[in-house]
């Protein structure tokens, strides 16, 4: 402690005249780097003279901003960040209780799901609930019921889907295609929807279940595309790149309707004013199902010999057969489960849109669920769902930067640099957290008492 | 002697068009520790892999406790209770020493769990202090344990160990070999090891063979092994190979 008041007491003006001195050294470095760069420029006039222009304001700006960067570096983010590691390092000796907050951290999440459509109703009004409640309620929970299906393929049985997306198109297809040509409802076809997901997901399953790593990933992207291509070119069924419009919609259960025309119409019976927003409440109470039943699924699977049987293929598939179990069979049911959740979003998808055309199923799509899944730590369902709610909700929040039109001039649309921005978040977490949000697996079974390590601790699996 | 529980006649391997195996004639009875030894490339592990059925004998046949296992996939072949603690250990790195074992146990579904992983943890206290430990954090010795533990959790028949040494310091490879013995004098476990310590194996062993360029050259009682010249230079002296 003593030590610690001294030298910041007798430092202090020698850490001023350190930046001080630093900040002018770096404003020079500027300086002779910028002079011709920045300084100096050269243009043609209207005669193809070439013409010096002179901008010593604009240097002086670059120059200024180096040395006071390098200033105020030195003499508050330096000592800040050496205060936070000591910090850090002082608290990593003793155990720290875990808050409340980190304990119950799914249940609190669970629960603010569920109060969000009401209390965006009271906020925001009826229709003014719509954006919430849709673009970033239901958009987010797609995505991570997505993301914890493929989870139980790449997460658990460690087999690398590039395609997961065909079996979100073959859900949505399913859906669109059945509705509209034998009438049955959303309650039946959305089981069915997971079935022929799961069936396709056993047939991608077959061919490759010799292979492995990046041979596995190519197959598997190889496979989405074909299911796209097919949707595409196979016009007489699936339309082509029109698409599938006028979906029918989900009823409660058969109880209420909320097409307009129809006599059991929700809002009718109620007697409230015709919107919207009450279809939009329900289709979020139905993917939060969704997901949780995902979610519930998984975590039940960890605990049986068949989610265990999964894990340790991801670890070591040669241990795996010499302890009698059957690889094949293991590995076609991780397909199986992960495409079915796949279907049953699809089927939402197709019941939320109206509408489902090839477009909605192409590789990035792919590509996106499985960065939520790295990005959230495989295996990891905490992390996996805030990943999904940091790069979509993110995502949407880009297009309510309107404000932002200001500044750049009225051209600028940031949902541009959505890609850009996902991208830059996804090198910044894999350089900051290498495993993802959540980078520990948590065991399933104990002796006695839970010892947590670190899964830093440990190397990759090799199989 | 006593009756023959595996048996491996005439296999030839091929990895591609080499031949790793020239036609190999093992027995191993029940009761008995036999040990495999012989220099680096001679095709030890790879016998070891076959009777595993991962890769199988182009030619010859494994017989095990008198039924054909030539044909039959590699998990098949464990479900006749032929466990293997293989080369590189193989341990699940993520999953805890608890965890572990317990996949050891799926043959039986869990059914003798508490009571096998009792004696697991009396033969090897280590694995019990750093039961919750995940694998991959284990020194080596420790992993080697381990994958013993976890291959004896399927209550084999025929224990197959490749090269449990390997890699050890002699003071860790020598409480391994101890349990070894333990394992086959109380439990009467049958044991087929393949080993590059060959003093070490030999002492332990009923039975052992010698293998050079995927032949098998000789065999005999471990004792007549360990006095036999041309091993002794070969395997025991740091001889011509």
């Amino acid at each position: 402690m003593a030590t610690t008041t001294y030298s910041k007491e007798s430092a202090g003006g020698s850490l001023t005249a350190r930046a001080l001195r630093e900040g002018f050294f770096a404003g020079l470095v500027a300086f002779g780097l910028f002079i011709l760069f920045v300084g100096l420029e050269t243009t043609q006039n209207i005669r193809n003279e070439l013409v010096l222009n002179q901008r010593w304001g604009l240097l002086a700006i670059f120059v200024a901003v180096a040395a006071a960067g390098r200033f105020l570096g030195v003499l508050y983010v330096q000592p800040w960040l050496a205060a936070r590691k000591t910090a850090k390092a002082a608290v990593a000796d003793k155990d720290v209780p875990e808050t409340f907050l980190a304990r119950n951290f799914s249940k609190l999440a669970i629960l603010a799901l569920v109060l969000m459509p009401p209390v965006a109703v009271a906020l925001f009004g009826v229709q003014g609930s719509l954006k919430w409640v849709d673009n970033f309620g239901i958009q987010i929970l797609i995505y991570v019921m997505l993301a914890w299906g493929l989870n139980i393929v790449v997460g658990l049985a460690g087999l690398l889907d590039l395609g997961y997306v065909a079996f979100y198109a073959v859900g949505a297809y399913s859906y669109a295609l059945l509705s509209q040509h034998f009438g049955f409802s959303f309650w039946i076809l959305l089981p069915l929807a997971g079935i022929l997901a799961a069936f396709w997901g056993m047939i991608l399953g077959f061919p490759v279940l010799r292979l492995k790593g990046d041979y596995l990933a190519i197959v598997t992207l190889a496979f989405g595309e074909i299911i796209r291509l097919v949707l595409i070119n196979w016009t007489e069924v699936t339309k082509g790149t029109f698409g599938i419009s006028g979906i029918p919609k989900a009823s409660v259960f058969g109880i209420w309707s909320f097409d307009v025309g129809a006599a059991n119409n929700f809002a009718k019976v109620f007697e409230l004013p015709m919107s919207s927003a009450y279809y939009k409440i329900f289709l979020f109470y139905v993917i939060l199902a969704l997901a949780l039943l995902t979610a519930y699924v998984t975590i039940r699977l960890r605990r049986m010999p068949i989610g265990r049987a999964w894990e340790a293929l991801r670890e070591d598939e040669i241990a795996c057969r010499s302890l009698g179990i059957n690889t094949v069979t293991t590995k076609l049911t991780a397909f199986a489960t992960g495409a079915m959740f796949g279907g049953f979003a699809g089927s939402f998808f197709a019941v939320r849109q109206g509408f489902v055309s090839p477009e909605s199923f192409v590789f990035l799509e792919s590509a996106i669920i499985l960065a939520i899944v790295v990005l959230g730590g495989m295996g990891s369902l905490v992390g996996i769902a805030v990943a999904a709610t940091v790069m979509v909700g993110g995502t949407e929040l880009l297009r309510e930067m309107t404000f932002l039109k200001a500044i750049f001039g009225p051209d600028f649309t940031p949902e541009l640099y959505r890609m850009l921005i996902f991208g830059l978040a996804m090198v910044v977490v894999m350089v900051w957290k290498p495993r993802g949000f959540v980078g520990s697996r948590e065991p399933t079974a104990f002796l006695h008492e839970r010892k947590a390590v670190s899964g830093s601790f440990t190397k990759e699996g090799h199989g | 002697m006593s009756e023959t529980l595996l048996k491996v006649h005439a296999v030839e391997t091929y990895y591609g068009n080499i031949r790793a195996l020239a036609g190999v004639d093992v027995e191993v009875n029940r009761g008995e520790i036999v040990s495999l030894i012989g220099a680096n490339g001679a095709g030890k592990s790879t016998l070891m892999m076959t009777i595993c059925g991962s890769p199988q004998a182009r030619t010859g046949t494994v017989t095990f406790d008198g039924q054909d296992i030539t044909r039959l996939p590699t998990h098949e072949i464990a479900r006749l209770r032929i466990a293997q603690s293989p080369e590189g250990r193989r341990i699940f790195p993520r999953m805890t020493v608890y965890e572990n074992l317990q996949m050891g146990a799926s043959l039986d579904k869990l059914k003798y769990f508490d009571e096998d992983v009792e004696k697991i943890f009396t033969l090897f206290p280590r694995l019990k202090e750093r039961q919750a430990q995940r694998g991959g954090t284990l020194s080596g010795g420790e992993q080697q344990m381990l994958s013993i533990g976890r291959a004896l959790m399927a209550r084999p028949k025929l224990l197959l160990l490749d090269e449990p040494s390997l890699g050890l310091a002699p003071l860790i490879v020598k409480q391994i070999f101890d349990a070894i013995k333990v394992l086959n004098k109380e439990q009467g476990l049958t044991v087929f090891l393949v080993e590059q310590n060959a003093f070490a194996a030999l002492k332990l062993s009923d039975r052992g063979y010698v293998m050079v360029n995927g032949r098998v050259t000789m065999s005999g009682s471990g004792k007549e092994l360990l006095a036999n010249p041309e091993v002794r230079a070969a395997y025991l002296e740091g001889g011509r190979h």
